[in-house]
């Protein structure tokens, strides 16, 4: 009897094309259980599946292996030919803070001052921004906001204390649906020494003294060696007694579980001497550092072993930071950092530009990173150094049914997506281009 | 000698280690055989196991075998793929200083031919990215903005020698948000015209009022001369309206900055009303919209692959555009309007497969054959036949993948860029590197020796990386 209904099942879906899947996924009777059958598995936390199923119910993955026995009423994809893979994982963006670059009025990634421990991307994070469709239609199912990290064309401020960064899935009604946590890391931009800028007033570069620049320098970081003191004796009074025994301070309440070790701190630097400078400085203050960023991380890989710091990479796809510098010099760094014994992830840093995170990890593996590595670099990784690697990262049981299903290689340009789960939710690939798309090549000839 | 002066000089010296190797072999005349490669000729179809013969910089013959002189260099490209160099209609590398003369609405009296900069590193790494020829534009900061010009990447070579010799100069036009300054206003400043779409019309028809008229009196005066008129006065000559004359005469390309469907047709209409054609459009991010215009008016388009919303004309960009433009009979190209893009325009256009599904030969000729025909270089350059120029990039698989790598790179014959010969030089750069350092601080503390009061104490170790670098911007 079962057998009869999987058949009968199956051939539905092979009759059906995506949109009646989805419509049929949408209405109030909406399936919450799917199976993906005879498809070739990658679940990253093992040897690939050759043949294998997976099985989502309830926003969750529930089984996945050779030889799992699909439910009663499931609703049934088969997946022969295609491949199966964690969605993948931007492990540094500015998604839903941010819809148009140059109007700032679309624009809530970056809290003006240098000090905002408080500010929360979940608060901020638009979820009907349209960047949200585009970005899942290139395989990527969840995010991590980060206020204050820039972007292309960002003329927003880098405050020293960003305020706290937010993943969540790339679909959903509300953020409280897609938020798969709100406060994942507190971000540091490190102070560092600038000796050159550019002036917006007089529309020219601008240098100034060294000694001039690294007395700044010296300012921000005792200003913020003092906020993370005073925080720690924040944590330290709100340990001793209820927040009526003292004036309480939100800004200061919100690093104590940074100075309490709980809540890591995203540190963004790039050249060797200000990494240098960020680790000895998270070090001393026991502080979880992850580093973002990272340009120049090959030069001080050394010490980011030794002191177990994980780095989420910028695109590889950068231009050297010297002039001297291999040409390449940043598309091999996955590879060297890997030798190393660094753990890394790579995210896209920007928002309209998330959906070539693939397209890096592939070149990263094309300058000598291993296939396995690349792929993980997108979805593994990011999820264990933020640590969130319990909800997604790989095809495992009990984690989120973040999931894509393709016709290869997901690193690779002209990989088609072929169905689309996040949240366990068979979602819909269309977005805003491929609707102008289909408008305009609607058009009649003249 | 400052710290600063010390990078620059081992900046030039790693420069010229790098290409030293490459000048020299082989040098212009002798012949050059590229055997067993899968050839993408782009318009003669793909030779599997095929052999390229070059000789005095162009291509002599190719074929699934070729006869090849006993004193040809060999390049076995067993496995490996071979295909036009790249042109990049779009790029603003190898130009000394800023590319914008913002300060005016009409900069056409400004050229980037008379500021290469045949040393900026960034042509070293775009032919490292497989580009061999480059049009290289002024800003959009203006309506009608500078001269430009088309340069091969001729690594190692003068300024002088960057041009490529038969490509027709070019100018640049910008419409939309950059000419009217709508994201650079600064407080305090004034205004500059236009700050409208209409007004950035307005200027383009008033220049070349201006330009029909000093054409008529220069052409007037001219046949005063000829019918043998000696005392004739000759007109005054006016630098900002040559360039426009010649636009009217069609001896120079108009290459516009574009970005919505609105704006496009209107400078259509302009230039129709003037009786010139406008060669390219570039960025043309709402080109699909207005794709059936753009083929009738036989204009080319220069698009992104799949750059968007960082402003509000850039919102409706899709990356379906190149091949819906495409399948609308439209010659497109993707080019890169960025250094760093440049080094993977293969990349970019093989995205056209996937959104929009062109072929993968029609992908290819979106960065060969088709910026060669915009360009009007397209006899020499864009594909690979006997008779074109010797501009070809071995890659180590299908170029149209994200893990396709440059493995050669040659221009007219030569082979400007070779990754083996480039990760075999690395140690060697790098010592020399640090031995000019160490001799510099040593130069510094014996003069800090001789002169204690002249001379501050030279920082040390990252100080000094630092100073030379500017710092983290």
């Amino acid at each position: 009897m079962s057998d009869r209904f999987l058949y009968r099942a199956t051939l539905v879906v092979a009759a059906c094309s995506y949109a009646a899947l989805l419509a049929s996924a949408q209405t109030p009777q909406a399936a919450t259980t799917y199976a993906i059958t005879h498809a070739k598995i990658f679940t990253l936390a093992g040897s690939a599946i050759d043949d294998g199923t997976v099985v989502i119910k309830d926003g969750k993955i529930a089984a996945v292996g050779a030889s799992v026995e699909v439910p009663t009423g499931a609703q049934v994809i088969d997946g022969k030919g295609l491949q199966v893979y964690p969605g993948l994982f931007d492990a540094v963006t500015q998604m839903g803070l941010s819809e148009i670059g140059a109007v700032s009025a679309t624009v809530d990634s970056s809290e003006t001052g240098n000090f905002n421990p408080d500010v929360v991307a979940a608060t901020a994070v638009s979820p009907s921004s349209e960047h949200i469709p585009v970005t899942r239609a290139s395989g990527i199912t969840e995010v991590l906001a980060v206020p204050a990290s820039g972007g292309f064309d960002s003329s927003g401020g880098r405050a020293i204390l960003g305020g706290q960064a937010s993943a969540f899935s790339l679909a959903g009604w509300t953020m409280d649906d897609m938020q798969i946590k709100r406060s994942v890391a507190m971000v540091i931009n490190f102070p560092t020494i600038v000796t050159r800028s550019f002036d917006l007033a007089t529309l020219s570069r601008k240098e100034r003294p060294y000694a001039e620049a690294k007395l700044e320098y010296e300012k921000n970081l005792n200003e913020l060696t003092d906020w993370i003191e005073r925080a720690r004796h924040y944590a330290q009074a709100i340990g001793h007694g209820g927040p009526s025994d003292f004036e309480r301070d939100v800004k200061l309440e919100a690093l104590a579980p940074v100075v309490r070790g709980q809540l890591p701190v995203l540190v963004f630097a790039d050249r060797a001497r200000d990494i240098r400078n960020a680790v000895e400085f998270c070090d001393k203050q026991k502080l979880k550092m992850i580093l973002a960023g990272g340009s120049e991380a090959y030069k001080v890989k050394d010490l980011l072993r030794s002191k177990n710091v994980p780095v989420i990479l910028r695109p590889v796809l950068t231009l050297p930071v010297d002039e001297d510098d291999p040409y390449d010099r940043l598309l091999n760094q996955p590879a060297e950092l890997t030798e190393a014994g660094v753990k890394f992830a790579l995210g896209s840093f920007d928002n309209s530009f998330a959906r070539r995170l693939g397209q890096n990890a592939a070149n990263a593996a094309a300058h000598g990173l291993s296939q396995d590595d690349a792929l993980k670099s997108v979805t593994l990784y990011p999820a264990q150094i933020l640590g969130l690697a319990d909800q997604v990262g790989t095809l495992e049981p009990g984690k989120l049914a973040n999931i894509i299903v393709t016709s290869g290689d997901p690193l690779e340009l002209t990989t088609e997506l072929k169905y689309l789960f996040i949240r366990g939710q068979l979602t819909s690939t269309d977005n805003r281009h491929k609707r102008l798309f289909e408008k305009y090549s609607g058009r009649p000839n003249p | 000698m400052n710290l600063r002066c010390c990078f620059a000089a081992v900046g030039a010296l790693i420069l010229l280690g790098t290409s030293g190797a490459t000048w020299a072999t082989p040098p212009d005349s002798s012949p050059v055989v590229i055997r067993n490669a899968t050839i993408l000729t782009v318009t003669k179809g793909t030779i599997e196991r095929g052999s390229i013969l070059i000789k005095d910089g162009k291509i002599a013959e190719v074929g699934p075998s070729v006869k090849a002189p006993k004193d040809a260099t060999v390049i076995d490209a067993e496995g490996k793929f071979v295909v036009p160099g790249i042109i990049d209609c779009h790029s603003h590398i190898a130009i000394d200083g800023s590319v914008n003369e913002g300060s005016i609405s009409v900069s056409s009296i400004a050229n980037t031919a008379e500021v290469l900069n045949s040393d900026d590193i960034d042509i070293y790494r775009d032919l490292a990215g497989g580009v061999t020829t480059a049009n290289i534009l002024h800003g959009s900061a203006n309506s009608i903005g500078g001269q430009t010009v088309v340069i091969k990447l001729r690594w190692g070579q003068p300024a002088s020698k960057l041009p490529f010799e038969d490509a027709l100069p070019g100018i640049k036009f910008a419409l939309g948000e950059n000419p009217k300054r709508s994201n650079f206003s600064l407080p305090g400043q004034p205004k500059r015209y236009p700050a409208t779409r209409m007004g950035v019309e307005e200027t383009i028809r008033a220049a070349f009022t201006e330009a029909r008229d000093y054409k008529n009196a220069w052409d007037t005066y001219r046949k005063k001369v000829a019918g043998g008129d000696k005392n004739a006065p000759a007109p005054r000559r006016d630098l900002r309206l040559e360039p426009l004359v010649e636009v009217l005469e069609g001896k120079r390309y108009v290459h516009s900055h574009c970005y919505r469907e609105d704006e496009i047709l209107m400078l259509i209409r302009v230039a129709k009303e003037f009786g010139f054609k406008v060669r390219t459009f570039q960025h043309i991010l709402e080109g699909y919209k207005v794709a059936d215009e753009l083929a009738a008016a036989g204009i080319g388009a220069s698009t992104f692959s799949d750059w968007w919303a960082y402003k509000v004309e850039a919102y409706d960009a899709i990356p379906y555009n190149a091949a819906l433009m495409t399948r609308r009979g439209v010659v497109v190209s993707i080019n890169s309007d960025d250094a760093e893009e440049a080094t993977h325009l293969n990349q970019e256009a093989a995205k056209s497969m996937k959104f929009g599904g062109l072929t993968h030969d029609e992908a290819l000729k979106l960065i060969t054959i088709n910026p060669a025909i915009q360009l009007g270089i397209d006899k020499r350059v864009g594909s690979i036949e006997v008779g074109k120029d010797a501009d070809l990039v071995v890659y180590d698989r299908d170029p149209l993948s994200a893990y396709a790598v440059v493995q050669k790179t040659l221009v007219d014959g030569r082979v400007l860029f070779d990754r083996d010969k480039d990760l075999a030089g690395r140690a060697a750069l790098e010592k020399e590197k640090k031995d000019l350092l160490a001799k510099e601080k040593a130069a510094a503390k014996k003069a800090g020796e001789t002169k204690p009061d002249e001379k501050p104490k030279p920082p040390s170790g990252d100080d000094a990386e630092a100073s030379a670098n500017g710092g983290v911007q």
